[in-house]
This record gives structure tokens, sequence and C-alpha cells, in this order.
């Protein structure tokens, strides 16, 4: 068995430990750091201002570890799906998304998701793994587009904050001078509410936060999210409320409106009330229908109708275009399902 | 998340007994009022994220009991199922909102997710309930005798992984699709893992039940 262990995706201090354990001197971790992050090394051999037997010593132990694409998929819109293989050999998507100046990106953080959203296709392949710090790293490293991109949202598969540390190291390497460097305004984390895991957050990142609300009363969210029957969504937002979170930092209320059920005058009341003291701002979302789903999308008229209700009230609200809907990229419908082999070994 | 809910208190041990390989419940004194189907955040240490655990004991039982799969790779379990009686851990106060009350419903878990069942039935709430409970193996049907006694016929054990077993011989999924008459305008509550979740749901809306009738937990 290769025991070999990746430094993609390693912080500053992890390489520090590294090189400690190699009897490296202290400031190989930051030419380490160079050559991972900024000048996109590929193998260790590469890294040449290392001393030759600095190289030998890491090749004995290390890989740079990263990892193409495997395949891609453009939609007539311009978006792009790739899909990368794990260490663990499964499968996650990550979805490409160009807009005039303007490329985000939207990463996965989990094989599946354990969270089991009604409406959401990422939940019905169940849950495989974490992805590590350097698996979330590597889909934004590995783009082909990569000097495009403008944003990053962790918004693919999985829930970010069930795996809150490999995503706060992340962002600890997109966002510190030693990584890429990136401002944290250009990156934001969506969640459904697991509570400690987003007050981690908070305290320990400056990215924007996007909480996935659906509905505003506690017992309708609960029939379509689970999470609702451990962190209440009422907690979460008196949680949020807590926190004087400046100019710098956004929080965003992502609303997937679903006809029938999330729609109506007597939502945007409540969403209003709810949500009164708290610099926010809400996306309404189409809805992108999934297989064997009895949820419908609201319409455009009915979406533009409950977005002026909230304007009304003083909201700030958008709605956003779905995009890569063709090539189930869109919001919602990545899923490695069909290249998972059954499991032999479930529990039921 | 109230402050007082993110507080964990030192609870001192009172046994970790195996129920089945790699499967063990840990017990400690009942000092706090909790509804059956709540949950509590455990851990050996007062200063990182707990994990989540379902209360198995009933309502007014002397001890808080929490079922758990010992995970070689976790943090915790490995840590947990050595414990000895008089060992400490931290936890919180309950919380949750799985709560099922007097109504006629079907509760359906996958392996250790029968612990709120466990406690909803340990507390007298068992009446008009079917349970099925799926596992891979007999050994894997926990509480199975208080179940039976609280439950007789409407206890259904779907073993996946066991032939030649007195329950019935495959997954609680497969029982489910084999089931002529289900009710559907009934109230169905899952607990179990995300894939048993999600699978159990679809086919219940398949055969007719409302989404809003299926009220889900997942491990996570």
């Amino acid at each position: 068995m290769d025991a070999k262990q990746n430094l993609f995706g390693l912080t500053l201090e992890q390489l520090k430990i590294v090189v400690r354990s190699l009897d490296l001197p202290a400031f190989t971790a930051t030419q380490l750091a160079d050559w991972l992050y900024k000048k996109h090394a590929g193998v260790i051999d590469e890294m040449t201002n290392l001393s030759k037997n600095a190289r030998r010593k890491l090749e004995e132990k290390y890989y740079v570890g990263l990892t193409l694409p495997s395949n891609v998929q453009t939609s007539v819109d311009g978006t792009k799906k790739y899909l990368y293989p794990t260490q663990t050999k499964k499968f996650i998507e990550s979805a490409y998304i160009p807009d005039d100046d303007r490329a985000t990106l939207c990463v996965s953080t989990q094989i599946g998701c354990k969270m089991g959203c009604l409406f959401c296709m990422t939940g019905k392949q169940g849950f495989q793994g974490n992805l590590t710090a350097g698996e979330i790293i590597n889909q934004i490293h590995s783009l082909p587009e990569f000097e495009n991109l403008t944003n990053i949202v962790y918004m693919g598969m999985g829930e970010p904050l069930d795996n809150i540390q490999a995503v706060l190291d992340s962002i600890e390497i997109m966002t510190a001078p030693w990584g890429y460097g990136w401002s944290p305004k250009r990156i934001t984390v969506s969640t459904i509410g697991i509570i400690p895991a987003m007050i981690s957050f908070l305290e320990k990142s400056d990215a924007h936060l996007a909480v996935s609300l659906h509905s505003p009363f506690d017992e309708e969210r609960r029939q379509i999210m689970p999470i609702q029957n451990v962190y209440p969504l009422t907690e979460v937002i008196r949680e949020l409320k807590k926190w004087d979170l400046g100019r710098q930092r956004r929080i965003s209320f992502e609303y997937i409106m679903f006809k029938g059920v999330n729609d109506s005058p007597r939502h945007a009341r409540e969403l209003v009330r709810l949500l009164n003291g708290i610099k926010c701002r809400i996306n309404l979302i189409r809805f992108h229908s999934i297989p064997d789903t009895v949820l419908e999308g609201t319409d455009v008229a009915g979406m533009v109708e409950f977005q002026n209700m909230l304007k009304a009230k003083g909201m700030t609200v958008t709605i956003r275009a779905s995009r890569g809907e063709d090539i189930f990229a869109a919001c919602g419908l990545l899923s490695t399902k069909e290249l998972l082999k059954r499991q032999q070994d479930t529990d039921y | 998340m109230d402050a007082e809910r993110s507080i964990l208190y030192l609870k001192k041990v009172k046994s970790v007994k195996p129920v089945a390989p790699g499967v063990f419940v840990l017990s400690f004194s009942r000092d706090f009022n909790f509804k059956s189907g709540q949950v509590l955040a455990i851990d050996v240490v007062p200063d990182r994220q707990p994990r989540l655990y379902s209360i198995a004991s009933g309502e007014k039982d002397e001890d808080i009991d929490i079922l758990f799969d010992e995970r070689p790779d976790g943090q915790l379990t490995p840590i947990l199922s050595v414990l000895k009686p008089g060992d400490s851990i931290f936890v919180s106060k309950p919380f949750g909102t799985f709560q099922c009350h007097d109504e006629k419903a079907w509760w359906i878990a996958s392996g250790t997710g029968i612990a709120p069942f466990v406690s909803m039935a340990r507390t007298g709430l068992s009446t008009g309930k079917v349970l099925i409970h799926g596992g891979r193996k007999d050994e894997n049907f926990y509480f199975s005798d208080i179940l039976e006694k609280l439950l007789g016929q409407n206890y259904i054990r779907c073993a996946s992984q066991h032939t030649g077993t007195t329950f019935y011989n495959g997954r609680l999924t497969q029982w489910l699709r084999d089931v002529r008459q289900l009710p559907v305008d009934g109230k169905f509550y899952l607990c179990g893992s995300p894939e048993m979740v999600v699978e159990v749901r679809d086919l219940l809306i398949s055969k007719g039940a409302a989404f809003h009738n299926i009220i889900s937990e997942t491990y996570f």
C-alpha cells in the first residue's frame, strides 16, 4: 500500500510540521507553500529552490497531490460542469459559471450529503465521505479556467459546515498571503444552519455566509429539511442577530421557491418578520426539478410577485438566474450517484 | 442556538455495555428532563465540537442511555467504547424536535437510528405505532426484548445480510415495497443513515404518502 501523503491542501502550520518531521530548515515550509499555491508546481522535483536533499526527503513521503478533472460537460449557456475523482475513488462535481465580467466556481465539500433535504439531488445519493482541504482547493487550482475566476461559492455537493475544519483550512489557503491571497469577500460559504459550526465559521473566517432558508415556518421547514429537527431556523436567526457583521461581510438567505408550498403572501410576511434586524440579501431561486419529486417550482410571475412583496417591505431581494440546467449543473442538481457502486454494506 | 444548549456539563459514566460487535450502550444518571426523540451533544473533552446522539431511554427512566456504534477511524466513539464506570464525559442539555405523540404512526429506523423510537416506546408512546427496523444481522436489532414486549406484532425486523433469520430476510425498503397496504394517510417518522432516509422517503411518496407527513432525522 502506498503510504505517501499529499502536500497540496496543507496549511502553512501543517507544512511546518511536515518540514520539522523531516529535519528540514523551517523556512522550507514557506517555500513549499509558495510552490504549491503560487507557482503551481505539479511535482516536488519542480521545486528548484529546495535543496536536492530536501526534495529527496519530501519525495520519499509525499506527493504534491493534484488531480485533474476526469470529465467536463458544457451547457448551452456556457456553464461547465467538471467531474473530479477523489482519493477514495469516488467522484465529485464542480460548476464553473462565467457571466460577463464575473466567473464563479461552485465547489463541493463532501461526496454526497447527510442532510437529506427533500428538494436536493445530491441528498439522494446519501453520504460517502468528507473531502479534504486539498480536494476542495484542487477543484479551484486544477480548473482549466482558474485564471478567469473572480468568485468561489461553497454550494456544490455536501453541507460545507458538516466538514467545517477542511472548509476553514481551504479558506485559509485561499486567503492567506502565503496561499492564493484572495480577498475573503470573493468567497461565500453556504449552510443549512448547523449552529455550532456556523459560530466557528463566523469566528474564524471573514468569508460571506449564505443560509439555506426555504421556509420561514419551523414546522413547514421541518417537512422539507430534516436539519430543522435539530437546529431550528428561529435559533439560527437568533444566533445571527448576535453578530455585528460590519460592512465587509455579507449574509444572504437562499430561498428556493416551491409552488403552493412556500410562495404565499403569508410566507413573505413571515420572512420579513423573521429577518427583521439582519442586514441581508434574499436570493430567490427557481426550483430545478429532480427525479421522483412531488415538488413543483413557482413560475416566474409568482417569483416576481413574491420578490415585490418583500421589496415593498424594504428587503433586498434578487432572483438568481438559473445556469447550467441542461447539464444538471444548476442549484441542487449536482450528483455522482450514477457513478457509485451499489453499497453492499448498508445498515438497512 | 440557546446559549444554554452549547454548555457542556460534566457527567459520570455509569456503564458502557456492548450490545453487538462494535455497538454499545453508554449510561449515566438522568438529572434533567427531556422529550423522547431529543438529542444530546456528547464529548470526552469540553472544548471541541461534540457529536450528537439520540437518547434511547424513557423520559422517566433513572438513567440516560445512548446507543452508539464504534467508528474505528472516529475521534470520539473509540474512546467512548472503553470508558469505565466513574469516568467523565461532557454532555449538553437535551434539544431537538423529532417528537411523536399519541397519533397513529409508522416508525422506520436503520441501525442505531432505532434509538429515538426506543425512547418513545419506553415512554409509553408505542400504542398505535408500527416499528420497522432494518439491520444487517439479527444481532443488530438492539433493545429487541423491550420492543417485542411493547410493540408485539407491530415490531418488524428486516435483516439485510442474514439468511435463515427468523425475521424478514431482506432490506427494509424491500419490505416496504412488498407490503400490500400501506396506510399512507398517517405519519411516518424516519431515523437512520441518510441513504435509508432518502430512499424510504422517496418510496413512501411513490406509494402515495404526502411529503408533509414524513418527518425525518438523519445521522450527521
